[in-house]
């Protein structure tokens, strides 16, 4: 039996793994949760793109394009809206994986408690559902791309990075707010991150208009938001207007903003799990 | 000699201005099964939490298999098993499931932590119950089932804070049985509780504590020898009588006495030659029990106050 191998005296060995390995053990975890319960979010996340497309690009689409394109840089509206809309969604898909279930880790289940337990530290926790969260927006976005390419509005030969780059967008969202998620005691200040930060981003950076049509004034604040970068970055790959200067200034952006997130959760989980 | 798995002098925990642990001393022997014994807010729950290296200690020292808790907490984690008090397992997975997804924190190949958890679910006996989900299972087996994670890395302590709190009187013996058997199987123990009966059952060896101080250690028997007397004579009277009796109590008998809100209890040699006393005077009371001294008289003694109100 197992456990009477226990009288042999021990000394410790003090062989802790590489990071990367205790991040992946974590990850582990969450992919077993999720093979229970990928069947709930299979189908929002195909049709959500196919009706988004459809409504934005061909309904409001048909119209814009009836009055001239040339604000949107000459190409029909479907072609201008896509790539943005990629973009939105994986800021969302970032905002929510990072929001309830980081919170839920450490209230509800209760992950994060169980595992503090073992091995894993706190800092091998966070990147760990990191992971987790990138492979979920990775997934969302690739049959996003997959939808795009379909409709026939990726019109540059970049467009093969736009995975990447929503990527990339998705997790300088997530990483900041599970940082921030881990730390509070109630869940209510998730709904005015969805209704003040998430919806007005989604408005007003230049996703469904340029955000040159914006007054003077709220333009530099546009082009501040992290959600404007995702945008243009994704925007300039799949139309083909791409600059090395533009993706070095987006990319850099974007995960100046992810590592930010990474390094101030390593913090803000260890305070929060270690008392 | 047996080893010493844990050494802590004058360990301390403060959160702010609220001292939760205040300089507390013990060691941790290979193979014993070790209690923390007292009422809640005594400081058991913040010292399970430095011991199992998710609460840096404010002050003191605090050795754990010979390496330090906060350089090296994940190695030492590596080599405990851990049942909190509040359950944390995954709900929305199996019984098993709950079994592998615990044994890969710990780096377990999975022919490994199969095996374990075939023999683990066995031990607790919750083979039957392997596929099923967590949700619905009573609280006693999801006690268990805990128990049985926390075995998973085959562990040189185990930590168990509160084991039974929250359980049916049923469940919490099933729980004490398989507590013993590992006891018995020569696993080391660590445990709190502020169930003088579980303590007496389960403990080696333990100390009290009370408002974040250790006030007495010792075995189960030493602690009731030093600190009760072999008997205890329990007298209940009509309310309206009460107060008086204990008064005239004192008078009758020269061994210590200790007047609750509804008993009387006197610290005897022999119950019965007391009782008999009382009877003498003119004391006529509603019930008598004479029993053998428990860790609630030593308790009682040491802090004026019961254990569980």
């Amino acid at each position: 039996m197992l456990v009477e191998e226990l009288t042999a005296p021990r000394t410790i060995v003090a062989k802790v793994p590489q990071s990367f390995d205790l991040a992946v053990r974590a990850l582990r975890c969450w992919l077993t949760v999720y093979r229970r319960t990928w069947r709930a979010s299979v189908w929002s996340s195909v049709l959500g793109p196919v009706f988004f497309l459809s409504a934005m690009g061909y309904g409001l689409g048909s119209l814009v394009d009836k009055h001239g394109t040339a604000a949107l840089g000459g190409v029909p509206y479907v072609a201008f809206v896509a790539p943005a809309i990629l973009a939105t969604q994986a800021m969302q898909s970032g905002m929510a994986n990072a929001s309830f279930p980081v919170f839920g880790a450490v209230q509800w289940s209760k992950n994060y408690v169980a595992a503090r337990a073992t091995p894993l530290r706190p800092v091998d926790l966070s990147r760990g559902h990191l992971l987790f969260f990138a492979l979920r927006i990775a997934m969302n976005s690739a049959v996003y791309v997959v939808v795009m390419a379909a409709f026939g509005t990726i019109r540059s030969g970049w467009g093969a990075a736009l995975l990447p780059a929503a990527l990339l967008t998705g997790i300088a969202f997530a990483a900041p707010v599970a940082a921030w998620a881990v730390t509070l005691e109630k869940e209510t200040p998730f709904n005015y991150m969805f209704r003040f930060g998430g919806v007005p981003m989604m408005l007003f950076s230049g996703t469904f208009f340029p955000v040159t049509q914006l007054p003077g004034w709220l333009q530099p604040v546009a082009y501040a938001t992290p959600l404007w970068h995702g945008v243009a970055l994704c925007r300039e790959l799949s139309l083909g207007t791409v600059t090395a200067a533009s993706v070095a200034m987006h990319v850099a952006y974007l995960a100046a903003l992810a590592v930010a997130g990474l390094s101030v959760a390593a913090r803000t989980y260890r305070s929060r799990l270690y008392v | 000699m047996p080893e010493v798995l844990v050494r802590a002098r004058g360990l301390t925990k403060r959160f702010g201005s609220f001292t939760a642990v205040d300089g507390i001393d013990f060691d941790l022997y290979q193979g014993e099964a070790f209690g923390f014994l007292g009422p809640n807010g005594a400081g058991k729950s913040s010292t399970m939490r430095m011991l199992g290296c998710v609460s840096p200690p404010t002050q003191g020292e605090l050795t754990i298999l010979g390496a330090d808790p906060v350089r090296d907490g994940a190695a030492i984690r590596a080599r405990l098993g851990v049942v909190p008090q509040e359950d944390t397992l995954d709900v929305e997975l199996t019984v098993r499931e709950n079994l592998l997804v615990y044994g890969r924190y710990f780096g377990l190949p999975r022919s490994v932590i199969r095996e374990r958890t075939a023999q683990l679910l066995d031990f607790v006996q919750l083979t039957e119950r392997a596929t099923d989900m967590v949700e619905p299972l009573s609280g006693g087996m999801k006690r268990r089932l805990t128990i049985a994670r926390s075995l998973i890395n085959d562990p040189d302590i185990l930590i168990l804070d509160e084991p039974t709190t929250g359980l049916d009187p049923q469940a919490r013996h099933v729980v004490w049985d398989r507590l013993f058997r590992l006891k018995q199987r020569g696993v080391t123990l660590i445990l709190t509780t502020h169930y003088m009966d579980e303590a007496e059952q389960l403990c080696d060896r333990l100390v009290v504590m009370d408002h974040a101080k250790i006030v007495a250690e010792g075995t189960p028997r030493e602690l009731i020898e030093r600190y009760a007397t072999p008997e205890v004579l329990e007298l209940r009277f009509d309310p309206d009588v009460h107060d008086q009796a204990a008064e005239k109590i004192k008078d009758i008998s020269s061994e210590r006495s200790e007047v609750l809100a509804d008993r009387i209890l006197l610290y005897v040699a022999d119950g019965d030659e007391t009782l008999a006393r009382v009877r003498q005077a003119g004391l006529e009371p509603l019930t008598e029990l004479v029993r053998r001294a428990t860790l609630e008289d030593v308790f009682l003694h040491l802090t004026g106050r019961r254990l569980v109100d």
